[in-house]
C-alpha cells in the first residue's frame, strides 16, 4: 500500500515535472531583457500620461517603436537623465508642469442658468443643454477631472470648483484631455500668478454670467507688457517672461480674474 | 448660503433641465417594497394566529434589529440613512418568517445583524448585496444555533398512521427525513386532512412558511401590482413539482408525492418571496426562468438526498450566486442582429 | 386599399400617460408673424447648412438663406419676406451652438417664384428628388433626416414599402393627428408623389388605434388609390412610432443592426413630411413652416400652432396665452425623447413638433440611486437591450463591454428610464457611451 502510494504521488511529480520544464523551454516568450529593464528605471505609477498603457508598455514601446523618451512627465528630470542614459540618446528636461484650472468662478461667484439634474459628470452634463453653468467657459464642477487624475491631486471645493493641488500633480495630463470646456491647461510649476478664466466671450457677456471673468480690458498687457497676451477678449499668461510689477497687475485687473495661486491654498 | 444667492439671480426658480425622457411610470423603490411588506401580510396573520406572541415577537425584532443596524451602518460609512427605501423592513420580515416559533429574540436579532451588516451592507448597500440578506441571517443562525433553530412546537397529525405518535416536534419534511433514515419508511401517509392542514398553515414550521395559502395570496398580490413577474415562482414550483412527481412515481414507499414537496417546508415563501428578490435574482426573462428551475433542482436534491430536510434557502442563495452567470448567458438577442451568433465584423 | 390591424408586434414598449386630450380637438391655428424670425442653419442631421445672405440683406420668402453643405444636409429658406438683422451663433433646442439668421419680417410675407408641379405624375423621379432637396425638407417627426437622402436608395437596394408614419406615440403631441385629420387629401397625394420617386409597390399607412378619427380620414383620403394600399392599425404604445419597430409591425422585418430601413427595402416617412413633399412638389414651397403642438397643464391655451420656422419659443407660448402656474420643466418635442429647455430664448426648427410644459408634480428627478437589478428596463427596451447592465458598464467608464453588449443599438426612447423605479438616468448613460465610443472611432479614423 505504502509502496504504490509512493510510486503513484512519486511518478505524478515527476510527470508534471517533466512537463513544465518542457513548457518552460518551448513556450518561453522572448522578450528584449531590456524591456524589463527599463521598466524598473520608470516611476511605475502607471498613469497612463505617456499615451501609454502603463510603464511597461512605454519601456516597450521605447525600445521596439522608437518612441520618444520625453513623454513620462511624473518622472521628471531625474527619470528622463535615467531612461536617455540607459538608451544613449541626448534628452534634456525641460521645466516640470502640472496642471492647472483656469476658471475662478465658484458656485458663490458665477451663477447656475437651469437646476441640472442627471449624471454628475462634466461630460454627460456638459451634453445637456450645454451645461448648467451661465458661464459657456466656466468650471461645471462634476469632477470628471478628479476621477481622471491617477494621484487625487484634483479636488472639488465645497463651492462646486475644481483646483488642482500643484505639489500633489505628476504632470500626466489625463486632466486635460478629460475636461468637456478645455479650461485646464498646463503650466511652469515654479509660476504662481495665472489668469483664472477661460471666457473668450465679449465683456458684457462675461460680466453677466460671472463676477470673476476676464472682461478683455487690457489692462494686465498695459501693466504687465509682455507677460500677458491677448486671446480675443481673453488675456492669457505668456509664461515665458516673468510678470515685472506682479502686484500692481493683481491689484488692476478688474474682473478679479489674476490671482497668485497660494502654496498650499485649495483655492 | 452662497448657493441660494446664485440659484435666485435670475428672480425665478431655476428649471430643472435633465435628459429625456421627461415622464416616469412613477414606480420607486419604496414603493416596490411596501407593496412586498403588503404582501406579507396574510402570512403575517397567519402566523399570529398559529404561533400567537411569538410571531409578534420575532417580526419586531427583526424588523428594528434590521433597521437600525442598516442605518447605523449607513452613517458608519457616512452615507447617507437610506432607511427610507423600506428594503431593511422587508429584510427583517422575511428573516423573522424564516426561523422557527421558538427561537430566543437575542438571536433573531444576531441574524438581523448578519443579513444587514455582513451580507448587505458590506457590498455597499442595496443593489450590491450578491446574496439574500434574510437567507444569509437564517444560514448563519441554522450553522450556529442548529438547536435553537430545529427546535419546533407541538403538531398534531390528523390520521396518524404506524408507529407516529399522534403529536410530534417536527416539522413535515424533518419528519420525513428522520423516518426515512431510521427505519427506511415514509413517516405518515399524505390524506387530504393534512394536505388541507399544510395548506393553511396548521403545522409546524418557521413563523412564515406554514401557510400556502396566506403565501399565494401574497404572491397573487405582487403578481397584479407587477413587483415580480410570474416566471422565477412558476419555473420553480414547477420544478420541485415534476422532480418530486418522477422520485414518487419510480419510488413511491420511499418518496412523499409531489402535492406534499409543494407544501412542505419554505416552498412557497422562497419560490415567491425570495427567489424573486430582485437584486440578487437575474434580470432578463429567461434568467429567471433558468434561476427558477436551478433553485427547484437544488431543492430537491438536498431534500432527497442532502443532509438537511429542507433545501430552499440553500438552493436559493446557491443561485444567488451564479446569477451574474445567468445574466450573462441569457441576455436577449438583440433587435437588428442576427439570430445565431455571427463573428463580429469591425 | 385595405384596413388591418398590425399583425407583427415588438416586444417591449411602455405605455405612459397619453394627455393628449389637452390638444388633439384644437384646430390647428395659424400664428401671425412675430417681431423676429431666428432661423438656425442646423435644423436637420448632417452638416450645419452654409449661410448665402448677409447682414442688411433682403430676402424674400422661400429664398435660400442657407445651402445644403455636402449631401446629407439641407437647404435652409427664409420664412418670410424682410431684412436680414444678424448672422450669429445661436443656442438651439440640444443645447448646441450653431450659426443662424436673425429676419425681421417686412410683414409683407411676399413669396419668392414658385414653379409648380401640379402635374407630377409625368415629371420624372429624379427631378421630383431634386424639388425635395431644394425645397429644404428634412424629416419632420423629430430625428431632421435629410429626406432627399431617404428617397435616393442606391440601385442595389429596391424599395417595396413606402410607411407613412402617423403614429405619432409622444405623449401630448397631437399635430401629425391633426394634420392627418385636416390634410388627408394632401398627405394622400404627398404619400402617392414618393411613392412614385421610390417605385414602392406597397404603401402603408401606419396609425395607431388611439386616433380613430384619423384612420378613418386617412382611409377615405386614400380609398381611390391604386395598388397595394393599407390603413395599418397600431395598437396604442410607445414607442410605435419608431422607426424600426414600426417597420418590424408594418412588415415584419427587423432592420439590421447598424443598417438602415432601405436595408429591407422600405423608407418610412412621417405624416408632416409627406404634406410638406406634397407641398412642395404641388405648390413648389420650400419648407418655411410647420405645425408645433404647444400644450401642457400650465398652458393657458394648448393647441396645434402653424408658425413659421425660426420662431422664439417664448413667441409660440404668448400666442398661446402664457402659463398659469409654476412651471418646472420646458421641453422641446415630446416628453419621451424631447429636450429640455432652459430658457425660451430658442426658436423653433424644421422638428419641433411639440413644445411642452411640465407643472413641478409632473417632473420626476433623476437620482444615484444604485440599480436594484429588478429587470423592468430590460422587458421595457424594444431593441432587446439590458439596459441595467450597459448603464452599469458605463458608470465603470468600461465603454467596451458597453459596445460588446451593443450600447451602439440604443434608439434612446427611453422606455428603461421610464420604468426604472429607481430613477436611474439610463438613456444619460447611453448617450454619454454612445458619444464616448463615436468618438473614439472617429479619432481611430484620424
Amino acid at each position: 500500500m505504502i509502496v504504490a502510494t509512493t510510486v503513484a504521488i512519486g511518478g505524478m511529480g515527476l510527470v508534471c515535472g517533466v512537463a513544465l520544464a518542457m513548457a518552460a523551454r518551448f513556450l518561453a516568450v522572448h522578450e528584449d531583457p531590456r524591456v524589463e529593464e527599463l521598466t524598473e528605471i520608470l516611476p511605475g505609477a502607471n498613469c497612463g500620461g505617456c499615451g501609454f498603457a502603463g510603464c511597461g508598455e512605454y519601456a516597450k514601446a521605447i525600445i521596439v517603436d522608437g518612441a520618444e523618451v520625453t513623454l513620462c512627465a511624473p518622472g521628471g528630470a531625474e527619470i528622463l537623465d535615467n531612461i536617455a542614459a540607459f538608451m544613449g540618446v541626448e534628452a534634456e528636461a525641460g521645466e516640470k508642469h502640472v496642471a492647472i484650472v483656469l476658471c475662478g468662478g465658484d458656485n458663490a461667484k458665477a451663477p447656475r442658468r437651469f437646476d441640472y439634474n442627471g449624471v454628475a459628470d462634466c461630460n454627460a452634463a456638459h451634453a445637456v443643454d450645454g451645461g448648467d453653468k451661465k458661464c459657456n467657459h466656466g468650471c461645471l464642477g462634476y469632477g470628471s477631472c478628479a476621477r481622471a487624475c491617477p494621484v487625487e491631486a484634483i479636488e472639488i471645493t465645497g463651492t462646486g470648483i475644481a483646483v488642482v493641488h500643484p505639489e500633489l500633480c505628476i504632470g500626466c495630463r489625463k486632466c486635460v484631455k478629460t475636461c468637456p470646456r478645455f479650461i485646464i491647461e498646463m503650466v511652469p510649476e515654479s509660476q504662481a500668478t495665472h489668469v483664472f478664466c477661460s471666457s473668450k466671450d465679449k465683456g458684457p457677456i462675461v460680466k453677466k454670467a460671472c463676477q470673476v471673468g476676464c472682461i478683455g480690458c487690457r489692462l494686465c498687457v498695459k501693466f504687465g507688457g509682455e507677460s500677458f497676451e491677448m486671446d480675443g477678449f481673453l488675456a492669457r499668461r505668456n509664461y515665458e517672461t516673468p510678470i515685472e510689477d506682479e502686484d500692481t497687475v493683481i491689484d488692476k485687473c478688474p474682473g478679479d480674474c489674476i490671482v497668485r495661486q497660494e502654496k498650499s491654498a485649495a483655492g | 448660503m452662497a448657493e441660494t444667492e446664485t440659484k435666485t439671480v435670475e428672480n425665478e426658480a431655476l428649471r430643472i433641465v435633465s435628459t429625456s425622457p421627461h415622464a416616469h411610470s412613477g414606480s420607486d423603490v419604496q414603493h416596490i417594497m411596501l407593496d412586498v411588506i403588503i404582501a406579507l401580510v396574510p402570512a403575517f396573520l397567519v402566523a399570529c394566529f398559529f404561533f400567537g406572541w411569538d410571531a409578534i415577537r420575532l417580526t419586531f425584532a427583526c424588523v428594528l434589529g434590521c433597521v437600525a443596524v442598516e442605518a447605523l451602518c449607513r452613517k458608519a460609512m457616512g452615507r447617507d440613512l437610506g432607511i427610507a427605501d423600506l428594503s431593511a423592513v422587508v429584510t427583517g420580515i422575511l428573516l423573522a418568517f424564516n426561523l422557527p416559533p421558538s427561537i430566543p429574540t437575542w438571536m433573531a436579532v444576531v441574524g438581523s445583524v448578519f443579513a444587514i451588516a455582513v451580507a448587505k451592507q458590506v457590498f455597499g448597500g442595496i443593489g450590491y448585496n450578491p446574496f439574500n440578506p434574510a437567507l444569509v441571517g437564517r444560514v448563519v443562525l441554522l450553522i450556529s444555533f442548529p438547536v435553537a433553530m430545529t427546535r419546533w412546537s407541538q403538531w398534531t397529525i390528523p390520521s396518524p398512521i404506524g408507529t407516529v405518535d399522534a403529536v410530534t416536534s417536527a416539522t413535515p419534511l424533518g419528519l420525513v427525513k428522520t423516518s426515512l433514515l431510521s427505519s427506511g419508511t415514509l413517516p405518515y401517509s399524505f390524506d387530504n386532512a393534512t394536505m388541507l392542514q399544510m395548506f393553511t398553515g396548521a403545522t409546524n414550521g418557521c413563523i412564515g412558511e406554514v401557510s400556502a395559502a396566506a403565501l399565494l395570496l401574497g404572491g397573487a398580490y405582487l403578481l397584479w401590482r407587477r413587483c415580480i413577474t410570474w416566471h422565477t415562482p412558476a419555473f420553480y414550483i414547477g420544478t420541485v413539482a415534476v422532480f418530486s412527481a418522477i422520485l414518487w412515481a419510480v419510488d413511491p414507499s420511499h418518496n412523499m408525492p409531489p402535492h406534499f414537496h409543494l407544501l412542505a417546508g419554505g416552498l412557497m415563501l422562497g419560490a415567491i418571496f425570495m427567489a424573486t428578490d430582485m437584486v440578487t435574482s437575474p434580470v432578463t426573462l429567461k434568467g429567471m426562468a433558468v434561476f427558477g428551475i436551478g433553485c427547484g433542482v437544488l431543492t430537491m436534491v438536498i431534500r432527497k438526498w442532502g443532509g438537511y430536510p429542507e433545501g430552499v434557502s440553500f438552493a436559493i442563495l446557491l443561485m444567488n450566486s451564479i446569477t451574474p452567470l445567468i445574466n450573462r448567458a441569457t441576455r436577449p438577442r438583440v433587435f437588428g442582429h442576427a439570430r445565431k451568433k455571427t463573428p463580429d465584423k469591425k | 386599399m385595405a384596413r388591418t390591424k398590425a399583425q407583427f408586434k415588438i416586444n417591449g414598449g411602455v405605455h405612459p400617460s397619453y394627455h393628449k386630450g389637452l390638444a388633439a380637438a384644437k384646430a390647428i391655428a395659424d400664428m401671425p408673424l412675430p417681431a423676429l424670425l431666428r432661423v438656425s442653419m442646423s435644423q436637420h442631421l448632417g452638416a450645419p447648412a452654409q449661410p448665402t445672405v448677409a447682414k442688411g440683406d433682403t430676402v424674400k420668402r422661400g429664398q435660400v438663406i442657407g445651402e445644403a453643405a455636402g449631401f446629407i444636409s439641407a437647404a435652409v429658406h427664409a420664412p418670410t419676406s424682410g431684412t436680414v438683422k444678424a448672422l450669429a451663433p445661436a443656442e438651439t433646442a440640444t443645447g448646441a451652438k450653431a450659426m443662424a439668421v436673425d429676419i425681421e419680417p417686412d410683414g409683407e410675407d411676399a413669396w419668392v417664384e414658385l414653379t409648380t408641379h401640379a402635374c407630377w405624375e409625368e415629371t420624372d423621379p429624379k427631378q421630383l428628388v431634386e424639388i425635395v432637396a431644394d425645397t429644404g425638407i428634412c424629416g419632420m417627426g423629430g430625428a431632421g433626416f435629410p429626406t432627399h437622402v431617404k428617397l435616393s436608395p442606391p440601385p442595389e437596394k429596391p424599395i417595396d414599402t413606402l410607411i407613412i408614419n402617423g403614429a405619432e406615440c409622444e405623449p401630448y403631441l397631437t399635430a401629425d393627428h391633426r394634420l392627418m385629420l385636416e390634410y388627408a387629401d394632401q398627405i394622400a397625394e404627398g404619400a402617392a408623389i414618393i411613392r412614385k420617386i421610390l417605385g414602392a409597390e406597397k404603401l402603408i399607412v401606419a396609425i395607431e388605434d388611439n386616433k380613430p378619427d384619423a384612420i378613418d380620414a386617412m382611409e377615405t383620403a386614400l380609398k381611390d388609390m391604386k395598388g397595394d394600399v393599407t390603413v395599418l392599425v397600431l395598437e396604442t404604445g410607445y414607442p410605435q412610432g419608431a422607426e424600426k419597430q414600426q417597420i418590424f409591425a408594418a412588415i415584419g422585418k427587423e432592420v439590421p443592426s447598424g443598417g438602415l430601413p432601405m436595408d429591407v427595402g422600405a423608407v418610412v416617412e412621417n405624416v408632416g413630411t409627406t404634406l410638406a413633399v406634397w407641398d412642395a412638389v404641388v405648390n413648389g414651397k420650400p419648407l418655411t413652416e410647420r405645425v408645433t403642438t404647444v400644450t401642457g397643464f400650465p398652458v393657458q391655451t394648448p393647441g396645434n400652432v402653424r408658425s413659421r420656422i425660426g420662431t422664439l419659443y417664448s413667441d409660440l407660448l404668448d400666442f398661446c396665452g402664457g402659463t398659469t402656474g409654476e412651471v418646472a420643466k420646458v421641453i422641446s418635442g415630446g416628453p419621451m425623447m424631447g429636450f429640455a429647455q432652459h430658457s425660451l430664448d430658442v426658436t423653433t426648427t424644421k422638428t419641433t413638433s411639440g413644445l411642452l410644459f411640465l407643472a413641478p408634480d409632473q417632473v420626476s428627478e433623476f437620482t444615484s440611486m444604485p440599480c436594484i437589478s429588478c429587470g423592468r428596463c430590460v422587458v421595457a427596451c424594444p431593441m432587446y437591450l439590458v439596459p441595467s447592465e450597459i448603464s452599469q458598464m458605463i458608470e465603470a467608464e468600461d465603454y467596451e463591454t458597453a459596445e460588446e453588449i451593443s450600447v451602439l443599438d440604443c434608439i434612446e426612447c427611453g422606455c428603461c428610464a421610464f420604468e426604472c423605479p429607481a430613477h436611474r438616468p439610463l438613456v444619460q448613460h447611453m448617450k454619454q457611451g454612445k458619444s464616448h465610443i463615436m468618438l473614439k472611432r472617429r479619432q481611430k479614423k484620424g
